[in-house]
């Protein structure tokens, strides 16, 4: 493989990983600092992704669209919160599991019932159409760059939140002791509804975001979810920090495995094996990764919680 | 409640589980067909094609077929096997189903061959057509409208060929129908295939791959991706700049997924057995009405479903409305009286159709909606490469 392919997958790889982290930033949140296990994290994702494609159909414009899905996506999100999430938070995990898997049977179908099974169409925004040359007959799609620098953006603005401001501070220290928090007079349950409603809204933005690039359908959010746990786990449940980077360690695996492990195989395997072999362990490898720091960080890799 | 109360009433209640039975035992001049399709899901698109086509086709035929009134009981396999062999038992044994009609795709099929064809109905599948059904697995209760898997993905091997491509991509999901694609496709395909990629089921991003294929400059890339895979990789495909590189595929861009795939899917290629614009009497008044009803382009799913529809009240008439008579009625669906919306058209020696294969484009009409138009014919009076495996007992 050229160094040029090398550097193109890396890209790819980054990009893969931004745009999971978007996702996996709302679930370590909720996760961290409310103890509580959301799968319906999922379907947020595939509802902003909805929301976004509806609002920008109806008002015939992508920005304006993404703009309207944030806050659709955060009332969504208080919503659900008010109606069913803070009746679980003193439950243990499977009734919490039980009950957020209940939401997104509900919520894909929902989504079928108003929009359709077959998957919508994002057109592309018009100012950031074509793309730039990286190498001889490969575009890199301008919005894949936007997509990538939003996501930059969010991650900073997510650190300065958590790390630098009176909100942040609260936040990380429900994380590590909530009950203490709340003896020193910092009305918890509030928090936590900010924080779930804040989450949701990350969820949606990556979900609008996507829309132009993947295919908005019922259950897209599906997928999304089990490799955002794989982020939040490694990365240490509760930590912006540790997401970011484990977001980007799971793209590249994902993305360089992909392009590597093939022709990896085919130094012990004839060709047509070595494609099956290396394709197989390439959709694996994202999970070796995970049990091999895990098997060393247990907690993940910045770890929230320290008791 | 007394040992003599407890009987009485258990006696009621056997009586009231009866009575339906016996109502049921004597369809009075009707015929039951349990329509098997993917309703839920992210594959509820296609499911949703192929009902609608065959309800066209009981719409054209006012409501009966071969002169009974036709009765439609709808089963959502829900893609899952163990579920749709629960289902189809059920619509066997309670329902006296008298046919089993659809099925999107083969894994579902083949779970159900057996339950359906041990009770002596008969399955007529307007889709799935998986290649063991076509071999040494065919049975005399079990006809295809649609075609075996192989041939749509030989045809695209064929177009290479005539088009004198000497290098091409491969690029298909990691499960069994992928490995089928390639080798279909490599049955008539004799030049070099620079690459074989293969990809998970829940691919999200083809980023990876569509670099691979901008590095090995490709004289065109085969890809078999159903569904929502189809849509991410077609957008990004266009998105990438890739375009020029032709892009030939099967079951990747037809009008199922098309609505999401929009302009980005324009002038790509795909192996078909029908389009919507194939010009015969038959199929212009299908389009048309079926656009009518139902407001969107029907696919092969639908044109499938529907001659599954004129296939079966064909054979009913032939048979005389005797549907105890499996004999007429297997006779009936053999002599496949009727006209296809694809023209020429036969059921070969195992039960599968013999009918021509196409190259297809995209494009867009008039109207701002989107179809796949016939480029020219590929494949004429095509037979699958099974049949001679075939022993009919």
């Amino acid at each position: 493989m050229s160094t040029g392919l090398f550097l193109v997958q890396a890209l790819n790889g980054l990009q893969l990983g931004i745009l999971l982290f978007l996702v996996a930033a709302g679930l370590t949140l909720v996760f961290g600092v409310m103890d509580f296990i959301n799968l319906a994290h999922g379907v947020q994702y595939m509802l902003g992704a909805y929301l976004g494609a509806a609002l920008a159909a109806a008002t015939g414009s992508f920005w304006l669209g993404l703009l309207l899905a944030l806050p659709a996506a955060l009332i969504f999100g208080l919503l659900l919160e008010v109606l069913i999430f803070r009746h679980l938070y003193d439950r243990d995990h499977l009734s919490q599991v039980l009950a957020t898997f209940g939401v997104i049977l509900f919520l894909n179908e929902a989504v079928k019932a108003i929009w359709g099974a077959a998957p919508l169409q994002v057109p592309v925004p018009a100012l950031l159409e074509g793309g730039v040359v990286l190498m001889p007959g490969l575009q890199y799609p301008l919005y894949r760059i936007a997509v990538l620098c939003a996501g930059i953006a969010t991650a900073l603005g997510l650190w300065f939140l958590v790390e630098c401001t009176r909100l942040g501070m609260l936040v990380r220290a429900g994380a590590t002791n909530a009950p203490m928090v709340s003896a020193l007079g910092v009305d918890i349950r509030r928090l936590f509804m900010l924080v779930f409603a804040f989450g949701a809204m990350l969820a949606g933005f990556a979900g609008a975001l996507a829309g132009p690039i993947f295919s908005v359908e019922p259950g897209m959010g599906d997928h999304v979810l089990i490799l955002a746990f794989v982020v939040i786990v490694v990365g240490g449940i509760g930590s912006i920090r540790g997401a970011f980077i484990a977001a980007v360690i799971v793209g590249l695996t994902d993305t360089l495995g992909k392009s590597l492990m093939p022709d990896l195989m085919r130094l012990f395997l004839d060709p047509s094996a070595a494609r099956q072999t290396g394709a197989a362990l390439a959709s694996m490898l994202v999970y070796i990764a995970m049990a091999a720091i895990l098997a060393f960080r247990p907690r993940g890799l910045f770890p929230a919680r320290s008791g | 409640m007394s040992s003599l109360s407890r009987r009485a009433a258990m006696g009621g209640a056997l009586g009231l589980l009866a009575a339906p039975a016996i109502l049921h035992a004597q369809p009075a001049g009707g015929v039951k067909i349990g329509l098997i399709a993917v309703q839920t899901g992210p594959q509820a698109a296609l499911g949703t094609q192929l009902r609608d086509g065959f309800l066209m086709g009981l719409r054209h035929l006012n409501g009966r077929l071969g002169g009974l009134t036709a009765e439609t009981v709808m089963i959502d396999d829900e893609l899952k096997p163990d579920v749709a062999v629960t289902k189809v038992r059920t619509a066997l044994e309670r329902d006296r189903c008298d046919f089993i009609v659809g099925v999107v795709f083969s894994n579902i099929l083949q779970a159900i061959v057996r339950p359906v064809t041990e009770a002596n109905t008969f399955l007529i599948s307007t889709n799935a057509g998986p290649s063991p059904l076509a071999g040494r697995g065919c049975n005399p209760f079990f006809f295809a409208t649609s075609y075996n898997n192989d041939q749509v993905h030989a045809v695209i091997g064929q177009v290479c060929e005539d088009q004198g491509y000497r290098r091409v991509f491969v690029l298909v999901p990691n499960y069994q129908a992928g490995r089928d694609a390639v080798a279909g496709f490599k049955s008539r395909f004799k030049g070099e295939v620079v690459d074989e990629v293969y990809v998970p089921l829940t691919q999200l991003d083809f980023a990876a791959e569509l670099s691979k294929i901008a590095a090995a400059r490709p004289d065109a890339i085969f890809t078999f991706m159903p569904g929502g895979l189809g849509v991410n990789l077609v957008r990004q495909y266009r998105q990438a700049g890739l375009a020029n590189i032709p892009f030939l595929s099967t079951f990747t861009v037809d009008e199922a997924v098309l609505p999401a795939q929009q302009d980005a899917a324009v002038g790509f290629f795909s192996g078909s057995n029908w389009a919507p614009n194939m010009d015969n009497a038959a199929n212009r008044r299908f389009v048309a009405d079926f656009e009518a009803a139902f407001n969107y382009v029907p696919a092969s799913y639908a044109a499938q479903a529907y001659d599954g529809a004129m296939m079966l009240n064909s054979a009913i008439r032939r048979a005389g409305g005797r549907l105890a008579d499996k004999d007429a009625l297997r006779a009936g669906l053999r002599a496949a009286d009727f006209t296809s919306v694809r023209g020429n058209f036969k059921i070969g020696a195992n039960h599968f159709p013999v009918q021509d294969f196409w190259l297809t484009r995209v494009a867009k009409r008039a109207d701002g909606k989107f179809q796949t138009e016939i480029v020219r014919k590929v494949l004429e009076n095509n037979v699958d490469p099974w049949v001679a495996e075939c022993r009919m007992r």
